[in-house]
């Protein structure tokens, strides 16, 4: 064992010390020093359990999952919060998900829908108000193309038959309704929410679309939530490479979209986490192969634009050579600006999804080193795909507590960390350089070329601010 | 005020033993009120004279909310001055009958329908206990005191010693007690001797033993209590004694619930198994 892994070892063990002895052994498990090669049995971070009461743990609900994520940005079907008021009011578009349209005449992804349980729902029942809902809702949104139940808690609870509300309308109006039963106290955290959605995209809308004529060249792109035009930076890369995107799964997308994917030859998956269980399900029905790519940075950009195209003919290679060629001027300039900023600069990361693996190539792209990476709701399948890409001995970190969160950066003393909301406010009151890189702080698209301008200017803005010496200075 | 509720397996005759018991209660002068727990809301039916009233549940539907209810919409009198009132809820199969006890018992509450002058509340419950809703009444320092009716037939003593697991748990946390088994006779074989035992076992009485009588019936029909009906029945007075009994009653216990093994070796240790052997 190297001393880099012995040395965070006895940095972890430290940290546990104020922990009491239960909670100690448990949180041991979940934190780890990182070793790319694999070997070190001791190495591997346990994942996707219960999170330990009383840690104040920052993970959402299956209904998150399901609503916030996967069925949120679908931007012509209208998403209800099938419960009282206060799941659908707190995850109000909160993730940024653009779309094109006409909000509200043939675009509906801002606008919260709910029925709004009182009393007299739990006790009769939450079906009649929601079948009501359902006919009231086409009425006043003539293009609505599908209508999705997303089930809070005590749907689950009474047993409102939702699926037979579904059924029903799905019938009279003729357009897909879709019951989720992402109930927020199901599973340990958002991820079964993705799950759980993948299920209903595969039971209800898949393989229902049209699609006036096929290519060779027709392509999906899953997992990408077009946050701050994330999935329009890449798109517009995929097409100059001569690929047809047929669906964006699920930012900006349309219902259509969401039921020809299968007519994809390829699925090209971005958010791994979300969205791997259609991607599998596809490749099983359909024979569709399914590539992970990561579009954040150059480095990892060249590298999947050509495991894309190696799914295609010469004319896709050489293609991706050409963009390569074209952007790589404009990738460079990036650089040769922004690298000397941000030289040596320490990251700490701890997010969910894909960001935790997926950006660390562009930060080592600025000359940067992510010293320390953690996952929400990551699986045993995330972090395998973690380990190789982060340096012997940096810190991996697995349903982080704050106080956790708050140790590690007075230890490693990050130049910058990147995480959520609920971390952001209390990292500016340490005096630390912050970004909130769920919904990339108000800022995006981080994705392809476009994208990473912007991320390079947004990091060097949040490192090299002078506010943060003045906070520090104060205290 | 005594609060009291009365549980048993469904179908036992709960709200028929409840309603003539209170109609025994008040013939004796004292102030009683009937809140029924049961979506089925036939808990005050033979008080009232009328198959279901305006429920809590129901009315705060139609009116959209339970705070638009007013206390007089739905707590009615019947027989004898006494009060009533039902916590309705949905048909079988959808929502949460549950929560519509609950919702309804905090209305009732919190409106007054506890005044002082009251001696006795009778709660009617739904005879499984299927979640905490239906445990409402003995939560929270409500009724005190319970009662079970059963039979000699087997059933209904698993459910009562079901039920007395389910008092066992509040007997800890809340100070909630049994007061005894009615036995609401089927005439079963030796049931006396069976229901007395089992409340033995369950370290309680049985506090009365009501025969079976097609009086009960007769009444029933005409939307009535036999006392009401027909007080010089013999009937009639078989439930003012049980409604002394009550009042009277001071055995309140914490009780001991037997195991599966335990309740179908008393069975075989009355002779039912012998008897069938017998017969055939």
């Amino acid at each position: 064992m190297s001393t880099a892994i012995k040395d965070t070892q006895k940095m972890i063990e430290e940290v546990l010390d104020a922990y009491p002895e239960k909670t100690k052994k448990d949180r041991a498990k979940h934190l780890a020093a990182n070793d790319p090669s694999g070997q070190c049995g001791s190495c591997q971070v346990k994942s996707n359990v219960k999170s330990r009461p009383g840690v104040m743990t920052v993970r959402g609900c299956a209904y998150a999952g399901a609503k916030g994520v996967v069925w949120g940005p679908v931007k012509d079907q209208i998403t209800i919060s099938h419960g009282p008021i206060g799941c659908g009011q707190y995850s109000w578009w909160s993730r940024r998900n653009y779309y094109n349209g006409k909000t509200g005449i043939d675009t509906f992804g801002t606008m919260h829908i709910t029925t709004d349980f009182q009393e007299k729902d739990i006790v009769y029942g939450g079906d009649k108000g929601l079948y009501a809902a359902i006919h009231e809702l086409k009425e006043l949104f003539p293009l609505a193309k599908g209508i999705g139940i997303l089930s809070e808690c005590p749907v689950g609870l009474i047993g409102d038959d939702i699926e037979a509300v579904a059924k029903k309308t799905a019938k009279e109006l003729g357009i897909p309704v879709v019951p989720v039963r992402c109930e927020g106290f199901r599973g340990v955290s958002q991820s079964l929410g993705h799950h759980i959605a993948n299920d209903t995209i595969r039971d209800y809308v898949l393989g229902k679309g049209k699609m006036e004529q096929e290519t060779p060249y027709d392509v999906a792109l899953i997992g990408d939530y077009n946050i701050g035009g994330d999935a329009w930076a890449s798109r517009k890369m995929l097409e100059e490479m001569g690929l047809r995107v047929i669906a964006q799964w699920t930012g900006d997308a349309s219902i259509n979209e969401m039921g020809i994917a299968n007519k994809a030859k390829v699925n090209l998956i971005h958010c791994y986490r979300s969205m791997n269980y259609i991607c599998r399900h596809m490749e099983e029905t359909y024979g569709i192969p399914w590539v992970e790519f990561n579009f954040f940075g150059p480095t990892k950009i060249y590298q999947s634009i050509r495991k894309i195209a190696s799914y295609f003919d010469d004319k896709i290679k050489e293609n991706a050579e050409k963009i390569i060629e074209k952007y790589k001027p404009m990738m460079d300039s990036v650089i040769e600006h922004f690298k000397p900023r941000l030289e040596g600069k320490k990251v700490m990361l701890y997010v969910g999804g894909l960001r935790p693996r997926h950006t660390i190539g562009a930060y080592e792209d600025l000359g940067m080193e992510v010293v320390a990476s953690g996952y929400e709701f990551g699986h045993n399948d995330d972090y395998k795909r973690t380990y190789p890409d982060m340096k012997e001995g940096a810190v991996i970190m697995d349903d982080a507590t704050l106080y956790e969160l708050e140790e590690f950066t007075r230890r490693l003393r990050p130049d910058m960390v990147g995480s959520g909301i609920k971390e952001k406010y209390s990292y500016h009151k340490m005096g630390v350089p912050f970004r909130q890189m769920h919904s990339w702080d108000y800022s995006g698209p981080y994705h392809g070329f476009d994208g990473f301008a912007v991320f390079a200017r947004d990091m060097d803005m949040t490192v090299n601010s002078p506010t943060w010496d003045l906070i520090r200075r104060k205290k | 005020m005594r609060q009291i509720a009365i549980y048993g397996k469904g179908g036992i005759g709960k709200s028929t033993t409840t309603q003539n018991t209170v109609a025994g209660l008040s013939e004796a002068g004292y102030r009683c009120m009937i809140v029924g727990c049961d979506p089925k809301a036939d808990a005050t039916r033979l008080i009232l004279h009328k198959k279901a009233q305006a429920t809590v549940m129901d009315m705060a539907r139609e009116r959209g909310a339970v705070e638009e209810l007013e206390i007089e919409d739905v707590l009615l009198t019947g027989f004898k001055d006494i009060k009533c009132a039902e916590s309705g809820g949905p048909e079988p199969g959808v929502g949460c009958a549950g929560r519509g006890v609950i919702t309804a018992i905090n209305f009732l509450e919190e409106n007054g329908a506890y005044s002082d002058d009251l001696d006795f509340v009778f709660y009617d419950v739904l005879g499984d206990v299927v979640c905490g809703g239906f445990a409402m009444p003995i939560r929270e320092g409500k009724a005190k005191e319970i009662y079970i009716v059963t039979s000699g037939e087997m059933m209904a003593m698993y459910a009562a010693n079901n039920i007395s697991r389910g008092i066992l748990k509040y007997a800890q946390s809340g100070g909630v007690r049994l007061g005894g088994l009615i036995c609401n006779s089927r005439k079963t074989d030796k049931e006396y001797e069976l229901i007395s035992e089992l409340a033995k076992r369950l370290n309680t009485q049985m506090i009365h033993f009501i025969p079976r009588d097609n009086q009960v019936q007769r009444a029933e029909l005409r939307r009535m209590t036999v006392i009401e009906y027909s007080p010089e029945h013999p009937q009639a007075d078989e439930y003012r004694a049980l409604a002394k009994k009550i009042a009277e009653n001071r055995n309140l216990v914490i009780p001991t619930p037997l195991n599966m093994d335990e309740l179908e070796q008393l069975l075989m240790d009355f002779g039912i198994m012998d008897n069938e052997e017998a017969a055939a």
